[in-house]
């Protein structure tokens, strides 16, 4: 019986990495890509992306000096794109968590070679998704009233609201993150400094490998602390999706008080953050030459767990519109009808042709090692994401209880500019991390070529 | 302190390296350090080392996070300042779970972080060892496998030809702090 699983999955286990590697070229292919001189793609991509950075830091400095009314929110729509915004980046940064901390538990070998680039993409979208609360106050500069401290005023935050849970998830979530990252980086940054041939690299790389020497005792530590942080990690990414989704669930507001969002949340999280893995890992890999780590296996895996998430988030969905039929509540219910016929129905249309009926190609084989059709329906996965936020977000909110408060939300040229120029901040973090940060965790890579079947 | 350097052998992969800290063990050798480019399945049983006491600091502090939060609020919300928010329960502990929940993470979180590096005697920009010839292919692809010079076996000439007895890449000297 084990012999005949074994004969099953080996073949399958080896298609993870490409079998002409060993540990000295696992460690020249993937330091060379930082050690080598800067390309012109890689500077063209950084100033770029460097320009809508501009845009994004203009558009905040106009809304602080002209205030929160320069965005389309109106008395009724009090939440506009700035948490349409923050919700989609956060849900993109959970998967990143997930495959390194979830797989790491699970033992999945196709893990290894996307993890470090999916914990960068992590970190970069909860930072971005951390500024759009704050840039969505009114007063946004006493933000640091949500923090408890003994002020001289004697006042406390309210810790019954989850807008305050929120503040402490995110930060709690971006700290774990880059501990959870930046241990998996040492022996990384250690190889650097060993690979490095200018001084100012050896020092900078020495410094930040902290004199990591890959001694037993060095790993016996670091094994056991990266266990544990993974298994820490995985229902912290549960708990801050989960808060995000209580925002709307705590409310009474009509098609949010749902005690389906915290799990339906956690799901659409990791779903809009597999697919923007997969837009990640095919860029990478074209751009970078990664074939060796990267093969059709992992956007295969991917895949499936995209298809596996839609399935749920079908389900969501259908369940959302089942309850609100079932149910005695006709507000409820006159929010599902409007829903799909009223002035928002083509966003709730397209989020269910984006996320249920494109991701049932997967199913196909050929589809999923296919790059140009996984790339089309991973992007579709992240713009179906999207409009499942407005969906929740504008549409809900503005079709309360009150008829006569019933208004539409018109985004203004600063929600778009805000959007765009948060997009441009993740390429350029990514930019900058490609440049200086091994992409693929070299010592992980040589772990999985050890367990393959060693070759020196 | 024995004026002797220490001796360093290399080798080219994992199931070497493994066989030869066996044998040097057998052998009676006990001051040994390992050195491997990734954290070689079945290195701590071969070396005999003691379990690692992380986890137990990582729960001591998920712990502490998590209570002081917990009292945190409750003390802020029902006791130095109690208001009433919506009709909600002074102690209305429901809501402080989430806050207490995410403590305890960080609370485990920095002490495995800071813990894995306390342990380890990080950051530590320079250590002998760093000198070894090929030293900075241990980072890389080699495994080095070395025997201490205070070690009571430890004997310049026969050491050396136990340790070109193991068929290793090559045998070199270490100054002897490198422990």
């Amino acid at each position: 019986m084990s012999r005949d699983i074994e004969q099953r999955t080996d073949p399958e286990r080896a298609t993870v990495l490409r079998s002409d590697q060993d540990y000295a070229s696992i460690s020249r292919a993937i330091s060379d890509s930082v050690l080598r001189p800067t390309s012109r793609g890689w500077w063209l991509g950084f100033c770029l992306s460097g320009l809508g950075v501009l845009i994004f830091i203009a558009a905040a400095g106009y809304l602080f000096y002209a205030g929160v009314g320069i965005w389309g929110v109106n008395t009724t729509v009090v939440w506009g794109f700035a948490i349409i915004n923050y919700v989609w980046w956060i849900g993109i940064g959970n998967a990143g968590t997930l495959i390194s901390a979830m797989l790491y538990l699970a033992r999945q070998p196709w893990r290894t070679s996307i993890n470090r680039f999916a914990e960068a993409m992590t970190i970069f979208a909860a930072s971005i998704a951390g500024l759009f609360p704050i840039l969505h106050l009114g007063r946004p500069y006493l933000f640091y009233w949500l923090a408890p401290y003994p002020s001289t005023m004697g006042v406390w935050p309210q810790f019954r609201s989850p807008l305050v849970w929120d503040m402490f998830a995110i930060a709690t979530y971006i700290i774990v993150s880059v501990l959870f990252w930046y241990t998996g980086l040492i022996p990384d940054l250690a190889t650097l400094r060993d690979r490095a041939r200018s001084r100012a690299a050896q020092l900078v790389y020495g410094a930040f490998a902290l004199g990591w020497r890959g001694s037993a005792a060095h790993w016996r530590h670091y094994e056991r602390a990266y266990l544990i942080l993974a298994a820490l990690a995985v229902p912290l990414v549960v708990s801050v999706h989960s808060v995000v989704g209580y925002d709307f669930a705590t409310a009474l507001m009509p098609g949010w008080r749902s005690t389906l969002f915290a799990p339906y949340f956690v799901v659409g999280a990791m779903f809009s953050g597999f697919a923007m893995v997969i837009v990640i890992t095919i860029a990478l890999r074209a751009a970078f030459r990664l074939h060796a780590f990267v093969t059709p296996r992992h956007l295969d895996a991917m895949a499936k767990i995209l298809l596996a998430a839609s399935l749920i988030m079908g389900y969501a969905y259908g369940m959302e519109a089942f309850m609100a039929w079932y149910g005695t509540d006709a507000d409820e219910w006159r929010q599902t009808v409007t829903t799909a016929t009223g002035p928002y129905g083509p966003a709730y249309w397209g989020m269910l042709f984006c996320n249920v009926a494109v991701p049932q190609l997967c199913w196909s084989a050929r589809i999923r090692r296919s790059i140009p059709a996984l790339l089309v329906v991973a992007i579709l996965v992240n713009i179906g994401m999207w409009l499942e936020r407005y969906v929740i977000v504008v549409n809900i909110l503005s079709q309360g209880f009150m008829p006569s408060q019933f208004r539409l939300y018109f985004p203004t040229v600063w929600d778009w500019a805000t959007m765009l120029g948060s997009f441009a901040l993740f390429l350029w973090f990514f930019f900058l991390f490609v440049r200086f940060v091994p992409m693929v965790p070299m010592h992980e890579v040589r772990k999985l070529a050890h367990d393959l079947g060693e070759r020196s | 302190m024995s004026p002797n350097p220490s001796l360093l052998a290399e080798f080219g992969t994992a199931g070497q390296f493994l066989d030869a800290i066996g044998r040097t063990r057998a052998a009676g050798y006990r001051r040994i350090g390992a050195y491997a480019p990734f954290a070689v399945p079945g290195l701590d049983e071969a070396l005999d080392l003691p379990a690692s006491r992380l986890p137990q600091w990582m729960l001591i502090f998920g712990i502490f996070g998590g209570a002081s939060a917990f009292l945190l609020q409750a003390y802020l919300a029902a006791v130095d300042f109690p208001l009433n928010a919506g009709g909600r329960p002074y102690f209305s502990w429901p809501s402080f779970t989430l806050v207490t929940f995410e403590f305890t993470v960080l609370g485990a979180a920095l002490a495995g972080f800071f813990g894995m590096l306390a342990l380890n005697g990080l950051p530590r920009p320079y250590h002998p060892i760093f000198d070894a010839t090929n030293f900075d292919r241990a980072s890389q692809d080699r495994f080095f496998l070395m025997i201490d010079s205070d070690d009571p076996e430890f004997d310049p000439y026969s050491t050396r030809r136990f340790l070109d007895s193991l068929n290793p890449i090559a045998v070199t000297e270490v100054n002897r702090e490198a422990g």
